[in-house]
């Protein structure tokens, strides 16, 4: 790492090192708000690591997050915990890379219809296999409170973004760049495309599941239904985007204001909170294209060309 | 616009007025309510939830209010919408304890959402009495949330008394041997499935059709036909809202009238028997009540009046309920102390009165003292199982969709 990498590098860790010590300045209700942001930002941040150069649209986090939970509702009372979001990750990254290679050779559409059913159809599967066994809803009591699930879900941030930091470095993201611009272009110059869409699909796969995993203790009762909730996968891909996804801190500059805004409509208007996703969806798509990421790069172009003149 | 019940400002104002300025330190107990208003749930917390929560805020501060050691409190009621999501109703319970700060809170709608808004409650330190959670966890979730109470019951024991109740009928000479057993593929129906299926294998019954479906399944023909092919005597089918009509209506639909027509959750609705009227004359489901008490017909009718339609005949009754346990232990305390109210229900000696007769808590703070099974009788869906309650009638046969 060069000199001015390591000052570039500063202030995120600086901002991670801060973000440790919420915990013990903030009281009960930011704590939640905060471990709700820090779940939005892991799954926000890894989707954009696939979706930001690639340009598909994954509406799978359900899946993956479901999968998750179930593994620590399966596990959490013959293992011990810190095993359970590794087996999690494991299994997500298994998932994701069966899906990619059957579904990443299609392409637009096509991907985001299989991606929106497969939470639909892991769901199925599971609940298939509890009535093939008579396995009932997962009642998940431990002894881990709040606090610990948000120092484990920084962990996990922490992680992902030094795995979007080293992947903006490597070749297979210069490569994914190559693919999000023009795919055939991709292909001809020797790119295998399948493969590289492959082994970066498995990433938000691996994340979203781990994250399922430490949420378990969170939510108490696991079933199917609220697991698999389709709503989170499109939350995730409206605060994705709301950020931008071309740099790697764009998705959280997304997740805290959507958190903050939907906790907001959520206390002066319960009823509106879908509405609230709806529109900031057609926000994003006529005012904000490229996200705050786009409006950053505007303002900063516009000052720099206003200094010059 | 914070969503909160007018009637407290409208009472407090008719109070001022009357110059009753010796009561002077009045006080206002504020409750926090977080349950569906949107999300899958939404329509059962509409019937049974949301109607029967007002109701009893609203007959409390007509009556003036909880009665404390220095005067009289009234209710002030604030509502969210948990958009039937764990993650939100966790926000919401965490919201209104520490934002709003409520000096007491509503338990959730539904056995998921209990167990997930379990762990603020506990930390917080505020009693939570549920009354639509349906678990057989009861110890485990006791110990792990002391401040945790039931009200409702056990699955285990219901689904054990349906069963119960087809042995009963086969004693009498009543029904014959041949069972269908259903169940919506998800937690709820494989759980009572299995408990109810190992009794009846016990009692020699034959289970000539077996068959599960998906949530959410619309098409429901296949199930009723294998069931009708199958000549079952009894029909038991561990049903959710949606399948519960659905079944129903495809059993009218191809006239299959076994002797026994069990379906589970939602049989008990109003909405129920607006749907099929005359038809459902014998129909069996889960839950009941006594309904020729005069407490729950007064319930009816006050339900009626502020809901403008009636309340189940189930859980609604033990939603209020658990609201009259939270009023009484305030008023037994004399204040809005929360940890003194939480240690008088903690206490096992103290007993409370409501409209599903007396209510006390055992060591599981589980009230043993509840309704399985009920049947439409004339118009109405009156309790024929209960443990612990009086007032259950004779099952009667199912004669047929008439």
């Amino acid at each position: 790492m060069s000199g001015q990498e390591f000052l570039k590098a500063l202030p995120w860790v600086a901002l991670l090192i801060a973000a440790v010590f919420v915990p013990f300045v903030a009281g009960p209700y930011w704590l939640s708000m905060a471990t709700t942001m820090a779940m939005f930002v892991v799954l926000a941040t890894s989707w954009a690591l696939f979706s930001g150069p690639t340009h598909y649209i994954s509406l799978a986090t359900a899946a993956f997050f479901g999968v998750g939970t179930f593994v620590t509702g399966l596990g959490f009372q013959t293992l011990p915990f810190w095993m359970l979001p590794l087996i999690a990750a494991g299994l997500g990254g298994i998932l994701a890379a069966l899906v990619g290679m059957v579904t990443l050779r299609l392409s637009g559409v096509y991907f985001v219809i299989f991606t929106l059913g497969l939470a639909e159809l892991v769901r199925q599967v599971v609940t298939w296999v509890q009535n093939q066994t008579g396995q009932r809803g997962m009642y998940v009591l431990t002894s881990i409170t709040e606090r610990d699930i948000y120092w484990m879900l920084l962990g996990l941030a922490a992680l992902v973004y030094l795995a979007g930091w080293l992947i903006g470095r490597s070749k297979l993201g210069f490569a994914l760049r190559i693919i999000g611009n023009d795919e055939t272009v991709a292909r001809h110059v020797g790119i295998d495309t399948a493969l590289a869409k492959v082994a970066l699909f498995t990433i938000p796969g691996m994340a979203a599941a781990a994250v399922g995993a430490m949420l378990a203790p969170r939510y108490i009762y696991i079933e199917p239904s609220t697991a698999f909730a389709p709503l989170l996968s499109f939350q995730v891909v409206i605060m994705a985007l709301l950020g931008g996804t071309g740099r790697l801190w764009g998705p959280l500059a997304g997740v805290i204001p959507f958190t903050l805004l939907w906790e907001f409509i959520t206390r002066q208007a319960p009823n509106q909170t879908l509405l609230l996703l709806g529109v900031v969806f057609l926000l994003i798509v006529y005012v904000l294209p490229g996200g705050f990421v786009g409006l950053w790069a505007r303002i900063r172009r516009r000052f720099h060309q206003g200094g010059g003149a | 616009m914070l969503r909160r019940t007018l009637m407290t400002a409208t009472a407090t104002l008719a109070l001022a007025i009357a110059g009753l300025g010796a009561a002077s330190a009045q006080e206002t107990i504020r409750l926090g309510a977080a349950a569906p208003q949107s999300g899958p749930l939404a329509g059962g917390a509409a019937v049974t939830h949301w109607p029967a929560v007002r109701l009893w805020v609203h007959q409390t501060n007509e009556a003036g209010g909880l009665q404390l050691a220095n005067g009289k409190a009234m209710i002030e009621l604030v509502e969210y919408d948990d958009q039937t999501n764990p993650q939100q109703a966790i926000q919401a319970a965490q919201r209104l304890a520490t934002q709003d700060q409520v000096d007491f809170m509503v338990s959730p709608y539904s056995t998921g959402l209990n167990l997930a808004a379990a762990p603020i409650f506990a930390q917080l330190g505020y009693p939570q009495i549920t009354g639509t959670a349906v678990t057989n966890q009861q110890p485990e979730l006791a110990a792990q949330f002391p401040n945790m109470f039931f009200l409702l019951g056990r699955t285990g024991v219901m689904a054990e008394d349906t069963a119960r109740v087809l042995v009963e009928l086969r004693e009498a000479g009543s029904i014959g041997n041949r069972v269908a057993l259903v169940n919506v593929a998800d937690a709820f129906g494989i759980e009572m499935l299995g408990i109810s299926k190992a009794v009846l294998q016990d009692a020699g019954f034959e289970i000539v059709y077996e068959s599960s479906y998906p949530l959410g399944t619309q098409d429901l023909a296949p199930i009723i036909d294998g069931a009708k092919s199958a000549e079952a005597d009894a029909f038991i089918a561990w049903s959710y809202p949606g399948d519960t009509f659905a079944l129903t209506d495809q059993a009218i639909v191809q006239g299959f009238a076994p002797s026994v027509f069990f379906t589970a959750v939602a049989t008990a609705f109003p909405g129920y028997a607006a749907r099929f009227g005359d038809q459902i004359e014998g129909v069996m489901g889960m839950g009941g009540v006594n309904a020729d008490d005069p407490a729950f017909k007064a319930f009816v009718e006050a339900h009626t009046a502020l809901a403008g339609q009636g309340p189940d005949f189930w859980a609604s009754a033990a939603t209020y309920a658990t609201l009259e346990v939270l009023g009484q232990a305030i008023e037994a305390v004399g204040s809005a102390d929360r940890a003194a109210v939480l240690t008088h229900l903690q206490d096992r000696a103290n007993s409370y009165e409501t409209i599903l007769g007396p209510v006390n808590f055992n060591e599981n703070n589980d009230n043993e003292r509840y309704w399985t099974v009920g049947q439409w009788q004339n118009g109405v869906f009156r309790g024929v199982a209960a443990r612990g309650r009086d007032g259950a009638v004779d099952v009667q046969l199912f004669d047929g969709w008439n």
